[in-house]
């Protein structure tokens, strides 16, 4: 996922606090120490101190000031920005800081030679740095300003000066808007603009931002700026901004703003054309006081369940997820019992037991449960305080508790979302770590929370190893808890041989799906049926793990040599590949509502284990009830996702001039084809196969050296910027089912996006299909001429082929898609791949191959064999260590 | 067969041996000066003779008055299959030695003459057997005081010393160890990154004068179960807060046992893009203050790679040794894209097999020293 925005507190500034100003003159530091605290405590991820001051020693009251904070661990866990327009103050804090501090701000105001000066002296520190878009003409306010002094200064801090990118944070300064001054009107929308411009152009770098600025002109009228504030950074973070000083707490969430001052606030942020016959800024002004105060809505609707009982009423609530009067019920259930606590082991837990019976005789579905959960959390949080109040200190006693974690590398959480959810409905306590979790984490909070057992969860293959490393970490450590395994790539053939001999002091047990997790993980809690149970499991992977190792031996495999003799043979001959439009790369942003016609509806069921395709699923005997509230619901959240443009679509397509030569793809500049740009390395087949039938790789469907001109195409699409603020908005206010709804939409656009894109190219970009009718039963079925394979999937499994193309696409500053550790690529929702346009091109899957392939493949890539194997690792037809082994003795 | 008289030729070695087998770093001074018994009158020989005050304890100063004992423990280290061995200058700084009131003059020779001395025992070494050259790190230890902890209980604020005198003091001793001979630094048991930041800056600094550039080790110190450095940091925290220096290597040493060390040395393996190293202790300290852990349980830790100890002498086996293991991906370190860390690709879990090829390479030889 995305990169959260990162908040920068900013109350201990003398130029910004008065309170903070009259703390450090009066020397009293402790209560100065105490507003840093309550900084970090109220979210912020940085700590700006400024101490220009002139009635201060500013020098001596940052060397105080930092000694002190380094003092306190609460405060120190988060970095120091090191806030002075003088330099001596800047060094005097550079020298007071142990860990990575960041310098606020240099700028080349003064010049080239000064700003390369000072850049140094910060490298030197090992600081990152605020570079200010200021030069010695001005301050920039212009988007074309403040691009040209950034990307400059970008050049001379990373060309010049061999600063790190990733260590330079602009700040292309944000002015006040709707002051009534006709030049301010574009200001937010420069910054905007510039900031997208200025990340584009610059890799690495960071975008910043003092946001109250924005909203100057609006003194006073708090519930304005917020509002103000809320959508400049909704727009500017969609633009790429990545951190700001903000009250981020404060702010209200973009769709709850009144829809009325948000579209008044909107024309003024993007200096739209007026509506009216008074200005963008005339209408706000005159809306403001309107909003001085706070207002709230009301709906109702009456139904017949409301005639029931408490009990019944409260179980109705649960089975049908309907939130609406929990909390009156939940009050009402509270007042006709002795303690809260009787209302959740009483009427909650009954509600709940016959939404768990429903799912367990498959009456219920997943979905239904997820918001069964969300209607139990309610309730829940409503008897709380009660509990509190009730102070006798006996907390619910949980039936276990379950830490989990989506591996480091990878972002994929959807399943783990599900899982516990369904684990909370249970009953069970969940600590959730949430993505990219490193094992030491994992292991450090399993400790803390003093959990009964760990789940990993992870999509894709490179996460495979990260869990072995963890189930090794957990033997290491002495643990013997039983540790759970789950996600797309994961099965139990893994977990049997990879995982469970690396964690021989607990139970490993694989979780093939979510509605499998509350039987395991009773059943490794029962004190009676723990014992069998693990005998069991053991016992079961024990015998995987042979008829591993037979299915091993048995699979023959043919040299690299044979298989490449029985290459998949193009008649090349007289056939002229076609022609794209254009080569190089280039940047699409479709807007949702386009896409929407591409979405393929099927493996959103299936995400929600509903197994069957669309549109009949709706109609199914079983699920059809399960599957078409679903999907309505998934329309009726579409709706607004479209409408408020929940999701931020970017991809990037590129075309090259290519030729295969053996298993790789040669990528050329131009259409000289003389000059190698890049190159793809592709893995061929080599199953033993009869006669006539070929072991294809991915080079085959491209025309060798010497035959005719062809092509190779590549794209990266997401659809997912602004799914986690989404996200975390529905997961804060206790709604996991739309959360996890939110996330699976994301999913769909991106793949749609995909489908869209690949669409384009056939009929528009590479143009080789220009009849070709949009049809999605056609595209999803794939009768399409060409094909879309992506690194990482059967036909290409070495996800590292995903950085060539990204760095050929320069994809992560076209789409802002960053790519983890492990090659996931982040935002989750997210497709890349290669395009082929060969009208026998045709999706396979490698398989499993053999060593003299792996070395050879090596060889191609610059690596050493260990590291083949070890990205190869899922497709060996070896164990690597068995080999090195055996070639030592 | 290349001049390994040339420091230059020696470092190319250095870094080449690195990229091929586990570099294995010895040089526990203290408890091996404990070992031979010797009196203020060693310490004080005539330099000191006049010295008012003990000097027994400043083992440092050894490196002026018993250059021979200083000589001969670097010798056995080598025979026991040490790659690098260090100087005897841990605590070669002007503000370290200030508690023997110690001179500059006096400072600079220690470092000086404490280099030289490693200097010539390599030098026989390697003209002896080329084939595997032997390497003298400078020793550059902590400090008694810290630039990121108060230094009066009462007032949190309060420091000893300024970063500008710490960086003095450091920079006056790289210059001179570099001018004794050796060939690279290795900056160690840091307890507190800031001292380690104003020790980096004082060689890049240095080194912008017009110095050769010798690569920089550097080594932490976490010292208990908390994960933590004395001054609170996290092993990523350390790395992020050292990786300016463009360091040859990265890693921990002292205060804790193999298995303690391990998971951290794990982690660094995983974000730092250079080689890693590690020279735990032989084990926590028992309630006797001795180290339990035997040469085999430090030699096959679960961690599976390089380990040593303080503690134990060279006829025994070794004290430290390093890991360094192969840059990510096994090959060089590139600017882009691995000075990102999203960038630097992953390393299969547990490090690169290399280690563990290294490892049977350094069990052979501990079994010859037992």
């Amino acid at each position: 996922m995305r990169p959260v925005f990162v908040n920068i507190g900013e109350r201990t500034n003398v130029t910004g606090s008065a309170k903070f100003k009259k703390l450090i003159v009066e020397g009293n530091y402790p209560e100065a120490l105490s507003v840093a605290r309550q900084q970090v405590e109220a979210g912020a991820q940085v700590i700006d101190v400024n101490m220009d001051e002139g009635l201060l020693d500013s020098q001596q009251a940052m060397i105080t000031f930092l000694n002190l904070m380094a003092a306190e661990p609460d405060i120190a866990r988060v970095p120091v920005m090191i806030d002075s327009s003088k330099w001596e103050v800047i060094e005097a804090g550079l020298k007071c800081v142990q860990g990575k501090a960041i310098v606020n701000s240099i700028s080349m105001k003064e010049g080239e030679a000064k700003f390369i000066e000072q850049a140094k002296l910060c490298l030197r520190y090992g600081a990152a740095v605020v570079v200010m878009a200021f030069d010695e003409v001005g301050q920039a306010d212009t988007a074309a300003r403040k691009i040209e002094i950034c990307t400059k200064a970008y050049d001379v801090l990373v060309n010049k000066v061999g600063f790190p990118p990733e260590d330079i944070i602009f700040d292309p300064n944000i002015f006040a808007v709707a002051t009534g001054i006709e030049e301010h009107d574009n200001y937010a929308v420069d910054f905007i603009e510039g900031a997208r411009e200025i990340k584009a152009r610059c890799p690495y770098a960071r975008v910043s931002g003092g946001v109250s600025n924005v909203s100057f002109s609006f003194r006073g009228n708090e519930p304005v700026r917020r509002a103000i504030h809320s959508v400049f950074l909704y727009h500017a973070i969609n633009a790429g901004m990545d951190m700001g000083i903000v009250n981020a707490g404060d702010l209200p969430v973009y769709d709850d703003i009144d829809p009325e001052l948000r579209e008044a606030v909107e024309d003024v942020i993007l200096n739209r054309p007026q509506r009216t016959n008074v200005s963008n800024t005339e209408r706000l002004v005159d809306m403001a006081p309107r909003y001085k105060g706070e207002k709230g809505q009301a709906q109702q609707v009456n139904l017949a369940w409301r005639e029931g009982t408490v009990n019944e009423r409260i179980t109705h609530a649960l089975v049908h997820g309907i939130t609406e009067f929990i909390e009156a019920d939940t009050e009402e259930a509270r007042l006709s019992v002795a303690r809260p606590l009787h209302v959740i082991e009483g009427h909650l837990m009954d509600g709940m037991n016959v939404v768990g019976d429903l799912f367990g005789s498959g009456k219920m579905f997943l979905p239904q449960v997820v918001k069964s959960a969300r209607v139990m959390k309610q309730a829940v949080a409503w008897l709380e305080p009660f509990m509190e109040a009730e102070k006798q200190g006996q907390a619910r006693k949980a039936a276990g508790k379950v830490l989990m974690a989506t591996v480091k590398g990878d972002v994929h959480d959807i399943g783990k979302n599900i899982v516990g959810v369904v684990l909370q409905c249970n009953n069970y306590e969940v600590v959730d770590l949430g993505v990219m979790v490193p094992a030491d984490r994992i292991l450090d909070e399993a400790k803390k929370h003093q959990v009964d057992m760990i789940g990993l969860s992870g999509l894709i293959t490179p996460s495979l190893d990260e869990m072995v490393f963890v189930a090794a970490e957990m033997e290491r450590q002495g643990f013997d808890i039983p540790l759970l395994i789950g996600g797309a790539t994961t099965s139990r053939t893994h977990t049997a041989v990879k995982i469970e001999p690396a964690y021989r002091r607990g139970p490993t047990t694989y979780v093939v799906d979510a509605s499998r997790a509350v039987g395991v993980v009773s059943a490794l809690l029962s004190e009676t049926d723990k014992d069998r149970v693990v005998a069991d499991t053991r016992a079961e992977y024990v015998k995987v793990r042979e008829q591993y190792l037979r299915g091993q031996t048995v699979k023959a495999r043919t040299s690299i040599a044979e298989a490449r003799k029985r290459a998949f043979a193009i008649d090349w001959t007289g056939y002229t590949p076609p022609k794209p439009a254009f080569i190089g790369a280039r940047t699409f942003e479709p807007s949702l509502a386009e896409l929407e016609s591409f979405i393929d509806w099927s493996p959103f069921f299936a995400s929600w284990e509903l197994i069957g395709r669309y549109p009949q699923i709706l109609e199914d005997d079983v699920v059809g009830k399960a599957a078409t509230d679903l999907y309505r619901d998934a329309r009726a959240m579409l709706d607004k996702v479209l409408a408020d443009k929940w999701f931020g679509a970017k991809g990037v397509i590129g075309f090259w001039p290519a030729q295969a030569q053996g298993d790789d793809v040669v990528l050329y500049t131009d259409e000289t084809r003389t000059t190698e740009l890049s190159r793809f390395h592709t893995l061929r087949q080599q199953m033993d196969k009869g006669e006539g039938k070929y072991n294809v790789a991915l080079s085959d469907f491209v025309a060798p050296i010497g035959q005719g001109a062809d092509y190779v195409g590549g794209f990266a699409v997401t659809a997912g910027h602004g799914e986690d603020e989404i996200v975390k908005r529905f997961k804060d206010a206790g709604d996991d089912y739309s959360a996890i709804m939110a996330s699976a939409l994301a999913d769909r656009l991106a793949e749609a996006f995909a489908e869209w894109l690949h669409y384009k190219a056939r009929v528009e970009l590479w143009g080789y299909a220009p009849d070709e009718a949009a049809d999605t039963d056609v595209m999803i079925a794939e009768k399409y001429q060409g094909i879309r394979p992506a690194p990482g999937y059967p036909a290409q499994p070495d996800h590292t082929e995903k950085g060539t193309l990204f760095k050929l696409l320069d994809a992560e500053a076209a789409t802002g898609l960053k790519l983890t550790e492990s090659y996931a690529m982040t935002p989750g929702a997210a497709v890349s791949g290669l395009y082929f346009s060969h009208p026998q091109a045709h999706y396979f899957g490698v398989g499993k191959i053999d060593a003299d392939q792996v070395e050879d493949y090596a060889r191609r890539k610059g690596w050493d064999v260990a590291t083949a194997e070890r990205w190869l690792s899922p497709i060996l037809n070896y164990d690597p260590a068995a080999r090195a082994r055996g070639e030592a003795a | 067969m290349t001049d390994l008289t040339l420091r230059a030729n020696r470092v190319a070695a250095l870094k080449a041996a690195a990229k091929e087998k586990i570099l294995i770093l010895d040089g526990s001074w203290g408890v091996m000066f404990q070992k031979k018994g010797l009196t203020e009158a060693d310490y004080r020989a005539d330099r000191f003779a006049d010295y008012n005050g003990q000097m027994k304890g400043n083992n440092d100063i050894l490196c002026l008055t018993r250059p021979d004992l200083v000589a001969e423990l670097h010798d056995a280290y080598f025979a026991a299959g040490a790659d690098i061995s260090e100087t005897n200058t841990f605590s070669g700084t002007t503000i370290a030695q200030a508690d023997y009131r110690l001179g500059e003059q006096d400072v600079w020779d220690i470092n000086f003459e404490g280099a030289k001395i490693g200097r010539s025992v390599a030098d026989r070494w390697n003209t002896e057997n080329p084939s595997s050259p032997k390497f003298i790190a400078g020793s550059i230890g902590p400090l008694n005081v810290m630039l990121s902890m108060s230094s009066d209980v009462n007032d949190p604020g309060a420091r000893k010393v300024t970063f500008d005198q710490v960086y003095e003091a450091y920079r006056q001793q790289v210059d001179a160890l570099y001018r004794g001979g050796v060939d690279l630094f290795l900056i160690e048991t840091i307890t507190d990154t800031l001292n380690c930041k104003a020790a980096i800056k004082a060689i890049l600094d240095w080194r912008d004068e017009g110095h050769e550039e010798l690569p920089i080790w550097i080594s932490g110190t976490i010292t208990d179960r908390s994960g933590r450095t004395l001054s609170g940091q996290t092993a990523e925290a350390f790395w992020n807060s050292v990786k300016h220096a463009k360091p040859f290597a990265v890693g921990f040493n002292c205060a804790l046992g193999a298995d303690l060390m391990r998971p951290h040395i794990a982690e660094m393996a995983r974000i730092a893009d250079t080689l890693v190293a590690a020279y735990p202790n032989a084990g926590l300290p028992n309630a006797m203050g001795q180290y339990d852990e035997e040469p085999h349980q430090t030699g096959h830790a679960p961690a599976r790679m390089g380990q040593g100890r303080p503690g134990q002498h060279p006829g025994r086996l070794l004290r430290h040794h390093a890991r360094p293991h192969p840059p990510r991906g096994g090959r060089s370190a590139r600017r882009h894209p691995s000075s990102d860390p999203r960038a630097s690709q992953g390393h299969a879990p547990g490090g690169p097999r290399t280690v563990r090829i290294g490892l049977s390479d350094y069990e052979t030889r501990l079994r010859q020293h037992r």
